[in-house]
């Protein structure tokens, strides 16, 4: 289930990115890029074991389901965190300045 | 079990790649390495980006199973000898597939950007039109 959570958030995210493209001020890049490594990785993982264990492709349940979440929540979280870092739109050194001035 | 340490491996050495040519094309004073305006830094840094957002949810994954613990070896699987062997046999045949595979996909990429940009017709820059 986490691989087609995830495999759907890289495709939003691109199609998002590519809207908005060639700017790229708030990183969508980075997102896409974080998912679509993610998916392939997973994907390897799912043919693979499909080949050698067999079994179910994919694993739907509940559990599955809440770590799909967890996982765009953390790539989400991640690129968050680049997002306040780097700071494209200017809006924290202006919080902050707005502050100072206070 | 630990499938996701080749990729991430491969992440730490193509991020000092990256550095080390970055470095390289502000001496040179070249921001674009090839006749299509992309830079091999910037090339790297999508492999890179690929490779550590995969190895970072796959630890995610990983630590949700109980296969990566928070306490040393940091491995479910190093805990018990009989488990070691297993595990080895997947980080060479499971993660060496999903670094090869990733890395094989962005070698597709860089293909058709490059192919692309060279599709783009070069505009001729004019001191009066500005180059529009």
């Amino acid at each position: 289930m986490w691989l087609i959570m995830t495999a759907l958030a890289a495709v939003i995210v691109t199609a998002i990115w590519y809207i908005r493209a060639p700017e790229d001020k708030y990183k969508l890049g980075l997102l896409s890029l974080f998912f679509w490594g993610a998916t392939l990785m997973w994907l390897v993982d799912h043919v693979m074991a499909y080949l050698t264990e067999g079994g179910e492709f994919f694993e739907i349940n509940l559990d599955a389901t809440l770590l799909g979440v967890a996982v765009i929540v953390l790539a989400l979280f991640v690129w968050e965190i680049v997002l306040v870092v780097s700071d494209p739109k200017g809006a924290l050194k202006r919080v902050l300045k707005g502050q100072r001035l206070s | 079990m630990a499938c996701f340490l080749v990729p991430m491996g491969e992440a730490i050495v193509t991020t000092v790649v990256q550095k080390v040519v970055e470095n390289k094309e502000k001496k040179v004073g070249k921001e674009k390495t090839t006749n299509t305006g992309l830079s091999w830094s910037r090339k790297l840094s999508w492999l890179n980006k690929m490779l550590w957002g995969g190895t970072a949810l796959l630890a995610l994954e990983h630590v949700w199973h109980g296969e990566v613990v928070p306490w040393p070896p940091f491995l479910a699987a190093m805990e018990n000898p009989a488990d070691v062997a297993p595990m080895l046999h997947e980080i060479a045949t499971i993660g060496v597939a999903m670094a090869i595979t990733v890395t094989v996909v962005w070698a597709i990429m860089i293909l058709v950007a490059e192919r692309r940009a060279k599709a783009v017709p070069k505009v001729k820059e004019s001191p009066v039109s500005g180059g529009a």
